[in-house]
């Protein structure tokens, strides 16, 4: 994109920037609320529920089985619809499909000085909704961990002992999908939704309106599966076999519901996110000079929009065979077991770099800021990224290499696997090159950055185990497969999200989280982290499978000493959670944060609060991000053109809103 | 000491991390494939499993020094470079500005793609030449051990069809008469044809001291190969999530002596001769069928059974 700082003929400002209209005249109780959504939600099930039991309730099969999975899933729609609704979410496209033409929505958000329930509303500015996703995230985040507690007390005893088997199943399915869907926007929601148009210089998102959509699915998808413990539990954990599934309890219902919502809301919020890198660049800001941040939410939404339609459609047709009888996963009248694990995993595995990505992101963000040095080999690692995402299509076998499914294509699966140890070591390669001779700070998110990479080495690594058919003839299904991913996905993504906190929240909210007690956090879940996982390693090849709760006598020891490693997990959560509420709402000490860490990144650049266009005039980019002591000037100038004139980082033609 | 490091060049850094990484990994990997290796999972039970721990200790012998490599590397560098991190910002100094290194970046690419490659030949030589290395490989595998013939009445191994339901085991031996025990009994020394389906929803086969792995899924005979070569115990668990008993769907076995398991055979068979009538005739699959019994309407290898056992192939006499 060339440089271009001429404004662009303008367009009608109502149509193109529906965000810059903040009259506020109307009471609050006219728009869309919380507690419209919650009596939205109420309703909707009511009514599902009733049109469910009123259409099948004299069907043989429920009859005979006491249970109505139509009442259940279409209240569980309809509830979701219903929130949606009352959320004044589906005003603007209902009002445009009739052919009305509605005025731009109200929007408190937009506002530089924001009203507290700005962030308790359905709000289009991509800043609120990324406040909104870090509340939710670590939400989400710290309601799964407990159920972890609650796997790893049952596991103190290789018998039976607190949890009935049922029970104990359905915690382990809450913790592994709660965890799995819900975390697969734990960086893209919050610091992607808010950073990336900072990062690139854009006024806004390209589709704010699908972006809030995104977020507010995750509160109804996550009470839909925690709701599955009330209706009965579900039997599968988070990978939902299917013959299993289909003949399960209710709660596996609130399983399939909630995932096909996560993968909606994965769909929509990928979307915004792809086409806003592409579209809504700032003059200047080439592709070189893209933030490897951006670049990994950018790899990141793609392989959303990729991958989750699959899981969508699989969740669908589970619901299928549970509801209306098809025979899609049963054999017996031409179905096949194999399918659901076909589709599952060819959405689970591009998951699993969804979950990985986000972390190289802020890893590589982050190093040349805090060595002061360029990124090492940008477009290696930009290379690196794009190669592990294309790749990330090709692997998903791996998790059937004992299934008997395609058993001679083996050795291709088990090529392709290990490939992506290529790109993904480019990941080390650039942070090799960045760390020499650079002048590191090891302040609390380099603490959680050079955390990553020694978990995630370890998480790689045990991965070629489970990459080569021989090995993997021992390690699969066991608590092997089980640490491995929680090395790479707990060990790198959710120590790096904890990293992108430290670094980022002076930037949302103008307050520092405590330096000294975050790095009391740092070391107390390093050392939790890896006590509580490395032994996990042992305890699979030894014997024990995943998901049980009964094990040899002789593996209790190393349990005991995993689970009270767990406990002081939890003990170093509480101290990231007291911390954060300190810092932010009981005893905030206000900063500016311009020139906290030194960097150079043209998300450091606008003013605090950041207005409501994010920039007040359009910013040329002059430089790369990582230009440490090559003598390049700043990366940026705040042009002339007032934002709100300019369109010139924004198609001329765009209608506005999605 | 900052100032002391500054007066090396590059190189000479270079040098010491490799000679630190060198050493280091020499000692680190002589110890995991000597030491370390032969108490690696699962044991030596079986040809399998000593095939498994073997591919164990040459992996974990290789990912040894790429450990080595970044730990050392980071210790190094944190070691000799890092500031104090309450530099404030207006005090702090730029490291050099490398953006790139053409033949750092060359060789390291091309290490990692000579190494994937190497483990995708080491892993795929291991797998055809183990017949599977003990791991389910579908109704028709290719990579199969001498004497092996899909038709069940010309095949020379030893087949025992592994049966899992919600939440047990059972094996029948079809060249006895299609017997249905309870326990796994094979003889040591012969190659042993697992056949293991599932009669509901998916379970997983796991012989773990014999280092054989199988998925049972409804409606496929999934083939695994395994050759015990110690008398003694065989620990059996559903490694693949089926459901609220999956916990303890265990069985157990014995690898005995080819004599011993004549004698056991031939004594299952005789004490079930009347039962075996009831149960469903011997199939590779079995599906549910609308009179509540499970066979394949389709697929009747054997010969109903008689009133004595099918004559034993001959590798087993």
């Amino acid at each position: 994109m060339a440089i271009d700082t001429t404004p662009a003929p303008s367009v009608d400002e109502s149509g193109s920037a529906p965000l810059h209209n903040t009259h506020d005249t109307k009471p609050w109780y006219t728009e869309g609320n919380l507690v419209y959504a919650l009596i939205g939600a109420v309703l909707g099930y009511t009514i599902g529920h009733w049109f469910g039991n009123w259409l099948a309730s004299g069907y043989q099969q429920i009859q005979g089985s006491g249970q109505n999975d139509y009442a259940l899933v279409l209240g569980y729609l309809l509830a979701t619809i219903g929130w949606l609704a009352g959320l004044g979410i589906l005003n603007y496209p209902l009002m445009k499909m009739v052919g009305l033409h509605p005025s731009p929505d109200e929007d408190d958000g937009a506002k530089a000085h924001r009203p507290l329930r700005a962030y308790f509303t359905y709000t289009l500015d991509h800043k609120v909704v990324g406040v909104q996703y870090l509340v939710g995230m670590l939400f989400y985040f710290f309601t799964a961990g407990l159920f972890a507690l609650a796997i790893r007390t049952e596991l103190l005893s290789p018998t039976r002992h607190i949890l009935p088997p049922g029970s104990y199943l359905t915690v382990v399915g809450e913790h592994g999908t709660m965890m799995m869907m819900m975390m697969t926007s734990v960086i893209l929601g919050p610091f992607g939704n808010y950073f990336i148009p900072l990062m690139i210089g854009a006024r806004r998102m390209a589709f704010p309106r699908l972006e809030a959509l995104s977020f507010w699915i995750t509160p109804a998808a996550f009470i839909v599966l925690l709701s599955g413990i009330i209706v009965g539990g579900f039997p599968t954990g988070w990978t939902g076999y299917a013959p299993l599934a289909v003949e399960a309890t209710q709660g596996q219902d609130a399983y399939l519901v909630a995932f096909g919502l996560m993968g909606t809301s994965m769909i929509v919020g990928g979307f915004n996110i792809v086409v806003t890198v592409i579209n809504y660049r700032a003059p200047g800001m080439t592709w070189t000079r893209v933030p490897i941040f951006t670049w990994a939410m950018l790899v990141t939404a793609m392989l959303m929009v990729l991958a989750a339609p699959v899981l969508v459609a699989g969740t669908y047709m589970s619901l299928l065979d549970r509801t209306v009888q098809t025979a899609l996963f049963d054999v017996n009248h031409g179905g096949s077991s194999y399918l659901w694990q076909n589709l599952y995993w060819f959405f689970g595995h591009p998951e699993v770099y969804i979950l990985a990505l986000p972390g190289f992101g802020i890893a590589l963000e982050l190093l040349p800021v805090f060595g002061r040095k360029p990124l090492f080999g940008y477009r290696t690692a930009v290379a690196g990224m794009v190669g592990v995402g294309m790749l990330s299509f090709f692997v998903w076998q791996h998790h059937l290499f004992v299934s008997g499914m395609n058993p001679d294509m083996r050795p291709v699966v088990m090529l392709t696997t290990e490939m992506i140890s290529i790109p993904t070591g480019i990941v080390y390669l650039v942070a090799v090159g960045t760390l020499w001779r650079a002048k590191l700070r090891i302040t609390v998110p380099v603490l959680f950055i050079l955390g990553m990479l020694f978990n995630f080495l370890i998480g790689g690594i045990s991965g070629v185990f489970l990459s080569d058919v021989p090995t993997d003839a021992v390690a699969h299904g066991t608590f092997f497969v089980m640490a491995h991913f929680h090395y790479t996905i707990m060990g790198g993504l959710i120590f790096t999200f904890f990293g992108g906190i430290y670094y980022w929240l002076p930037k949302m909210t103008g307050r520092q989280l405590d330096q000294r007690l975050g790095r009391i956090h740092f070391w107390t879940l390093f050392i939790f982290f890896n006590s509580t996982f490395l032994p996990l390693f042992a305890v699979g090849e030894l014997g024990m499978p995943r998901r049980v709760f009964e094990y040899e006598k002789t593996l209790q020891g190393l349990n005991m000493w995993v689970s009270i490693s767990a406990y002081f997990i939890a003990l170093s959560m509480l101290i990231f959670i007291y911390n954060f509420i300190k810092s932010t709402i009981l005893d905030p000490k206000p900063i500016i944060p311009d020139d906290l860490w030194g960097s150079r990144g043209l998300e450091w650049m606008t003013e605090n609060p950041v207005p409501e266009n994010n920039f007040a005039h359009v910013p040329t980019v002059l430089s790369g991000p990582y230009e440490y002591g090559t003598g390049a000037g700043p990366m940026a100038v705040i042009g002339a053109v007032p934002v709100e004139a300019a369109t010139s980082n924004e198609p001329v033609t765009h209608e506005g809103g999605s | 000491m900052a100032a002391k490091t500054d007066e090396r060049t590059d190189k000479q850094h270079l040098q010491r991390i490799g000679l630190i990484w060198l050493v280091v990994s020499l000692v680190a990997m002589a110890l995991v494939y000597f030491w370390w290796g032969p108490h690696l999972p699962p044991g030596t039970d079986s040809v399998e499993a000593k095939g498994q721990q073997f591919d164990n200790r040459v992996l974990a012998t290789i990912a040894t020094p790429v450990f080595l490599f970044v730990w050392v590397y980071l210790l190094y560098v944190l070691v000799h470079w890092r500031v104090k991190s309450d530099t404030p910002v207006s005090e702090l100094e730029d490291g050099p500005p490398v953006k790139g290194h053409r033949g750092f970046q060359a060789t390291w690419m091309i290490v990692t793609s000579v190494t994937v490659f190497a483990l995708f030949v080491f892993g795929t030589v291991e797998l055809v030449q183990n017949a599977g290395a003990g791991t389910g490989s579908g109704q028709a595998p290719i990579w199969t051990p001498v004497g092996y013939k899909q038709n069940l009445n010309k095949t020379k191994l030893l087949v025992v069809q592994v049966i899992g339901q919600q939440w047990r085991w059972t094996f029948r031996y079809p060249q006895f008469g299609g017997v249905e025990t309870s326990q796994l009994y094979m003889p040591s020394g012969q190659e042993v044809q697992f056949a293991v389906t599932s009669l509901d929803v998916i379970h997983s086969f796991w012989a773990v001291n014999l280092g054989i792995k199988a998925d049972a899924n409804p409606g496929v005979n999934n083939i695994a190969f395994g050759e015990a070569t110690k008398n003694g115990l065989i620990n059996i668990r559903c490694i693949e999530l089926c459901g609220i008993w999956h916990g303890s769907m265990y069985a157990n076995g014995h690898v005995v002596s080819l004599a011993d398991f004549h004698t056991w055979i031939t004594a299952q068979a005789a004490t079930h001769r009347q039962l075996i009538p009831y149960l469903p005739p011997y199939a590779n699959i079995y599906l549910p069928q609308a009179d509540g019994g499970y066979y394949d309407p389709n697929t009747n290898p054997l010969p109903p059974p008689g009133p004595t056992p099918n004559p034993v192939p001959s590798v087993i006499q």
